[in-house]
């Protein structure tokens, strides 16, 4: 069914299409209306779930927490000042293997207050064992949730849906909803390793030994890593019921004979193709790389871009080092140009990538440059 | 209630790490005594440490480790899921004073809602497991790691804050009386929604007192009306073991409980003058809720 919905309504119809049981969150901007849409939902008995009110983020990924642990399909959503309130429960719910999903309607952090997009947020979950993906728009938004599910489920790790504050969350777009059949289909009963249930005396989360705690992350390390394969399937098999696949863990566009490649994620991806269009139109051999998960890094699609000229574009800066996208990238291919653009929201758009691109191409940009200059001087 | 018709195994199992006398351990095997079908939801605390030591564990019931903070958040989750599948269980936040500080926003959330669990904070005056440092609870003038001198601020009254939650169930109880306390958490497990009981647990190491006096240090803090045990389902009341508070000559044994204890060390007596009257206010307040809510 073809529908007009805001990227927070979209991932809302994805979480009720995926039938999550339990459901807790705390309001910020801009995901708010996420789960005021759940909420009204439940209440109105479409979606069979409960609905927890909490008193704050922290609570909110401790409740889905416990109801993960009870074994329950489960979901909250956060931004910004939230993500960082509840950054101790991210860990635990990693470490004790845990799927859920919680959506990151990406927000940069204050002060001052600003309630406008970057990726600083998200980008804070990196090392912590969560599968993070980005969506470019509304409809890759509700498809990550459905597919953050089952991924999440199958690698027994928790999934981060991350779409960009108001250029996603409050933009609506026509999108493609799935039929509850069709869904049902796709998305398998949720398994665990383990249930907290009464009469069933299991102990989680108690003291280790240290070779025990090493072990544990040893074996994230090893199952996140694995967790790349599970998501190109996921990618795949969900092409091909659902008509859209994406590509995996990248999307490549005008990538095969691009001399110049434009690696970046999120909404923002959308008006760097069209600038890409436009410079292609007077024979500048520039594409994209566009990153659709952060974790586990796409390492291996990113060797293959080695000997090519590698522009990062980052909505993260890593205070006394560089950007974060352009720092991880360069773990992977050697010298990487980074422009930093888009904090707190300024905007950029379609000209800003087009006079950004051709200056990239010309060898004008510095290996670590701010963007736009007007802002910086 | 029989103490000999109740379950004679213990969820909790010998060999444990506590500490010797240590007050948990006398109100983690009343728990297991009074309900069925536990889950306990633990955030770090003595508690964690007297659960074992991964390969091993110490309950014999589902332990769920949180982080300090998220208890009562945590156990909401697991009282929902459970509800949502139709299984039965006592979701039991067991914590200490600590939890119900850094946590405090979560249990009053919890209980805003009225979330059908039960909290017992085992309340030993301060944060022993972390080596003595004063907590939200900590009794006036006591010295702990952070207040050396004795501490300078109030006890915080946690059980009548949670009154004021307008929950179904509240009470204090003591390890000193645990015929009371298996009988309070029987009470609060017939009534469904948000129960919270306040367990007084005097600790050995972090009150400076012989570790075979636990019990007669406690029912010390009773019996000089240190701490009143009562019962809110609807209906307020002192518990029996409170009552002869007020026919006792009171002097002697608030003295005698002050001095007991290592932690009140030199303590001045006009200190214990003004904590005599302070717990006369506080009688005064309690006997007033029972006027208020007959
Ligand atoms: S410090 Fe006190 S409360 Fe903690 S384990 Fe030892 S006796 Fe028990």
């Amino acid at each position: 069914m073809r529908t007009l919905l805001t990227g927070n309504y979209a991932v809302a119809e994805a979480v009720k299409l995926s039938r999550a049981k339990v459901i807790a969150a705390y309001p910020i901007t801009p995901q708010t209306t996420i789960v005021e849409k759940l909420a009204e939902m439940v209440e109105k008995g479409e979606l069979d779930a409960e609905f927890i009110r909490v008193e704050s983020e922290h609570s909110a990924l401790a409740a889905v927490y416990g109801a993960a642990a009870a074994g329950l399909r489960t979901f909250t959503a956060t931004s910004s000042h939230g993500l960082l309130y509840l950054y101790e429960m991210v860990w635990w719910v990693a470490n004790a293997r845990l799927p859920l999903v919680m959506a990151v309607v990406t927000r940069t952090i204050g002060p001052p207050w600003n309630i406008h997009t970057d990726h600083t947020d998200l980008l804070t979950m990196r090392d912590s064992g969560w599968i993070i993906s980005m969506a470019e728009n509304v409809q890759e938004a509700f498809d990550l949730t459905i597919q953050g599910f089952r991924i999440s489920e199958e690698a027994e790790l928790p999934f981060v849906v991350g779409m960009d504050a108001f250029q996603l969350s409050h933009t609506a777009e026509v999108i493609d909803l799935p039929s509850q059949e069709d869904v049902d289909k796709w998305l398998p009963e949720r398994k665990q390793s383990y249930k907290i249930e009464p009469n069933n005396p299991v102990t989680v989360g108690s003291i280790g030994p240290n070779e025990y705690t090493a072990k544990l992350r040893y074996d994230m390390a090893k199952t996140i890593e694995s967790s790349k394969e599970l998501i190109r399937k996921a990618d795949e098999s969900f092409g091909k019921t659902f008509g859209r696949s994406y590509g995996g863990l990248v999307e490549s566009y005008e990538l095969d004979d691009a001399e110049y490649v434009v690696v970046m994620a999120g909404a923002w991806c959308g008006d760097a193709k069209d600038a890409i269009d436009r410079l292609r139109a007077e024979g500048l051999p520039v594409g994209m790389l566009r990153l659709r998960y952060f974790r586990p890094f796409p390492r291996e699609e990113l060797e293959e871009l080695e000997g090519r000229k590698v522009l990062v574009v980052d909505r993260a800066f890593s205070m006394g080092h560089m950007g974060i996208l352009g720092m991880e990238v360069s773990s992977v291919i050697n010298n990487v140009t980074n422009v930093i653009a888009g904090i707190g929201g300024v905007d950029v758009g379609v000209e800003d990538f087009e006079a950004m691109f051709r200056r990239f191409a010309k060898g004008e940009l510095q290996r670590v440059e701010w963007w736009p200059k007007e802002v910086f001087s | 209630m029989k103490i000999s018709e109740l379950p004679r195994e213990s969820i909790l199992l010998p060999g444990n790490p506590s500490c010797q006398g240590c007050p948990h351990g006398l109100g983690l095997r009343a728990l297991g005594m009074a309900l069925e079908n536990i889950v306990l939801v633990i955030p770090a605390g003595c508690t964690t440490i007297i659960s074992g030591i991964h390969p091993k564990a110490s309950f014999n019931v589902p332990v769920l480790h949180v982080p300090f903070a998220s208890a009562a958040a945590v156990a909401s989750g697991l009282a929902a899921a459970y509800r949502q599948e139709g299984i039965d269980a006592n979701v039991v936040v067991w914590m200490g004073d600590g939890g119900a500080d850094i946590g405090f926003a979560t249990l009053s959330g919890a209980a805003v809602r009225n979330e059908d669990i039960i909290v017992v904070v085992s309340d030993n005056e301060a944060y022993m497991n972390t080596g003595i440092q004063s907590s939200g609870t900590t009794f006036w003038k006591a010295k702990t790691t952070t207040s050396p001198g004795g501490k300078s601020e109030e006890k915080k009254d946690l059980a009548t804050i949670m009154l004021m939650h307008r929950v179904p169930y509240v009470a204090t109880a003591s390890v000193g009386y645990l015929p009371d306390f298996i009988e309070k958490l029987r009470r609060a497990s017939e009534i469904k929604g948000f129960r919270f009981i306040h367990l007084h647990s005097p600790c050995p190491p972090g009150w400076r007192f012989d570790s075979s006096r636990t019990v007669e240090i406690a029912r010390l803090a009773v019996k000089s009306g240190a701490w009143v045990l009562w019962e809110y389902d609807g209906r307020f009341s002192i518990s029996t073991p409170s009552k002869p508070y007020k026919n006792e000559e009171r002097g002697a044994p608030l003295e005698e409980y002050i001095k007991a204890q290592g932690r009140f060390k030199g303590i001045k007596p006009e200190d214990i003058e003004e904590i005599r009257r302070k717990i006369e206010k506080q009688w005064r307040l309690l006997l007033s809720f029972e006027e208020t809510f007959r």
